[in-house]
């Protein structure tokens, strides 16, 4: 039964995914996408203007990748920390790795440094935000899961205050509205280039992971208990962390803030196929691509001026959790 | 065999309970009696591995548990604490396969294999009715009996509990500890803490007073264990009284007014 859902996920995932390159300002039919794809290993007469290959190799094809990748990846680094943390209110930010990334990103558009200089900023400073809590939760003696909570909530509002600081001193021309715009989060620039960028840090996250889902389950128990039933919790726990960082800071370095989808989703999967990670991993990763490739074909379909896609996940995220709490409390 | 050598032990630099040394083997139920915050959970998460010991050994089958990595520790030894659940709605079979951990390698899953195991723990406790319940929405005592099919299949010859009858009520305190009894009878090694000294009359093969960061070590406490020793434990005035039922004899400690 729950491998029919995983089954139906693909599927369902393969459906928005051809849908979405019709999608946008310049229409095109699946039936000419469908002959524009095979094209490139059959061969097919070209029938059709140039302006439909850029459209679809160049701006389509890299955004509706990236939509997936980080919608699977925000997601799976959600769902991790929950179980982990043993607690559903826990979102991939948890550690500061979005406020360093969000930092790095304010900071290089200040200096005025290029797209990839920028990107690199986001990246490291999200992974230095995360090991700066790591680092200091580690000489907190008490609890460390706590520990890692406050001192990520901490850290995280130093690097917000930073940001605010560096929007504060920033051009109100030029460079203000650039960052404001970076920290909504947005997927309307991303090139292929882009794509390679993260594809290696995702990789390198999700697989791990996805490998060791069926442990996750033993990380959720009481430390205590997950300890003497054979489980390193210190090793996995480490694991999880830099797996889940690495998959969030590099998502938000080429895509600025996108909020909620790291609560939402894994929140859904399991309501649709419990809490056990062996099913719940795959998932809750298909199920968060799927949403945020549907959400962003809105997003550049909708209006006429495209909205940030950051404004949209909370927009839809936050009262959708609602009803998603109400609706579990009843059950 | 468990053995504690000479431990010294305690948490935050703090030393709770010096110079402990007892063994228990085969078959032996020991249990732990003391008052609140005498030092009972800290000696048990020191056997189990949770506290590291300040002085003195613990050997299981005369091996040095200093060293041992959880996943070889759990194979010989497992532990119930005194609290225990699940965040998320996991179902009853899936608790009892989480006893299996040990036995996976990193990136598998429970096995056909491991479900039997964990069905034949789940039949032998009369538990099968609860196998696809939520574990978190079960009662106090059908969580407890859970807990103890995860520790079956975890197939460790020693089990170290804290307060395993805390918060059942009369019959499921009862029926946890012939489970118990079965287990001892199968030649494993039970070592609990208990409110109950009535418990270590019936059951205890070993009992340890544990008080002012001194234990004593009772052999077989139905015959040893004195009005004496249970006044001086707990600071109150109480009464053993034995029962003369049917073949064997059995004592009840209850306080004086």
């Amino acid at each position: 039964m729950k491998n029919c859902v995983l089954y139906i996920l693909i599927i369902l995932l393969l459906v928005i995914f051809l849908i979405s390159f019709g999608i946008g300002r310049y229409p095109i039919s699946i039936a000419l996408l469908v002959k524009v794809l095979f094209s490139k290993i059959l061969p097919i007469q070209v029938t059709w203007p140039e302006v439909v290959n850029t459209v679809i190799f160049q701006i389509r094809l890299p955004r509706i990748i990236a939509a997936i990748l980080i919608g699977a990846s925000l997601s799976t680094a959600g769902v991790v920390y929950q179980g982990m943390f043993k607690n559903t209110l826990v979102s991939p930010d948890i550690l500061g790795v979005s406020a360093g990334s969000a930092f790095g990103a304010s900071l290089a558009i200040f200096l005025s440094f290029n797209m990839v200089k920028i990107q690199i900023f986001a990246f490291i400073f999200g992974l230095v935000g995360v090991a700066l809590t790591y680092f200091v939760s580690l000489k907190v003696k008490e609890n460390i899961t706590i520990g890692l909570v406050i001192i990520g909530v901490l850290v995280g509002s130093t690097f917000s205050s930073l940001t605010s600081l560096i929007k504060y001193l920033a051009d109100t021309n030029d460079k203000l509205p650039t960052i404001t715009f970076w920290l909504m989060g947005s997927l309307s620039s991303i090139t292929l280039q882009d794509i390679k960028f993260i594809l290696m840090p995702i990789g390198l996250g999700m697989i791990p992971l996805y490998i060791l889902r069926w442990r996750l389950n033993v990380l959720s128990l009481n430390e205590e208990e997950a300890k003497t039933m054979g489980l390193d919790t210190f090793v996995l726990g480490n694991i999880v962390i830099i797996c889940s960082t690495l998959m969030t800071a590099a998502s938000v370095s080429i895509s600025g803030v996108i909020g909620w989808i790291g609560l939402v989703i894994p929140h859904l999967s399991r309501m649709i196929v419990g809490p056990n990670y062996k099913v719940l991993l795959p998932t809750t990763a298909l199920l968060g691509s799927a949403y945020l490739l549907i959400i962003d074909s809105f997003v550049r379909s909708l209006v006429e001026v495209e909205i940030p896609l950051g404004i949209l996940t909370s927009l839809i995220g936050s009262p959708f959790f609602i009803f998603l709490l109400l609706k579990s409390r009843r059950g | 065999m468990l053995e504690v050598k000479g431990l010294d032990c305690g948490y935050n630099g703090k030393v709770i309970l010096e110079n402990v040394s007892f063994t228990a083997k085969e078959g032996d139920m020991v249990c732990l009696l003391g008052s609140n915050g005498v030092g009972k959970s800290t000696l048990i998460k020191t056997i189990v591995g949770l506290l590291i010991p300040y002085k003195g050994d613990i050997f299981i089958n005369n091996e040095d548990t200093r060293n041992l990595i959880w996943k070889d520790r759990a194979k010989i030894i497992s532990y119930i604490p005194q609290v225990f659940s699940s965040m998320f709605q996991y179902k009853v079979l899936d608790i009892v396969l989480m006893g299996r951990t040990s036995y996976l390698g990193l990136g598998s899953s429970p096995s056909k294999e491991d479900r039997d195991i964990a069905m034949e723990a789940i039949e032998k406790l009369k538990i099968t009715h609860l196998k696809d319940k939520i574990y978190s929405r079960l009662s106090g005592g059908e969580r407890q009996l859970v807990k103890i099919a995860q520790i079956l299949v975890q197939q460790a010859r020693i089990i170290v509990m804290d307060e395993p009858t805390n918060n059942l009520d009369f019959a499921n305190q009862t029926i946890m500890l012939n489970h118990l009894k079965k287990c001892i009878d199968m030649s494993m090694t039970i070592i609990m803490a208990t409110h109950f000294p009535d418990q270590a009359f019936l059951y205890g093969t070993k009992a340890l007073l544990i008080k002012d960061g001194n234990v004593t070590e009772i052999e077989n406490p139905n015959e040893n264990l004195t009005e004496t020793y249970l006044r001086d434990l707990y600071d109150i005035d109480l009464k053993v009284i034995s029962l003369g039922l049917s073949d064997i004899s059995r004592k009840v400690c209850l306080p004086v007014f």
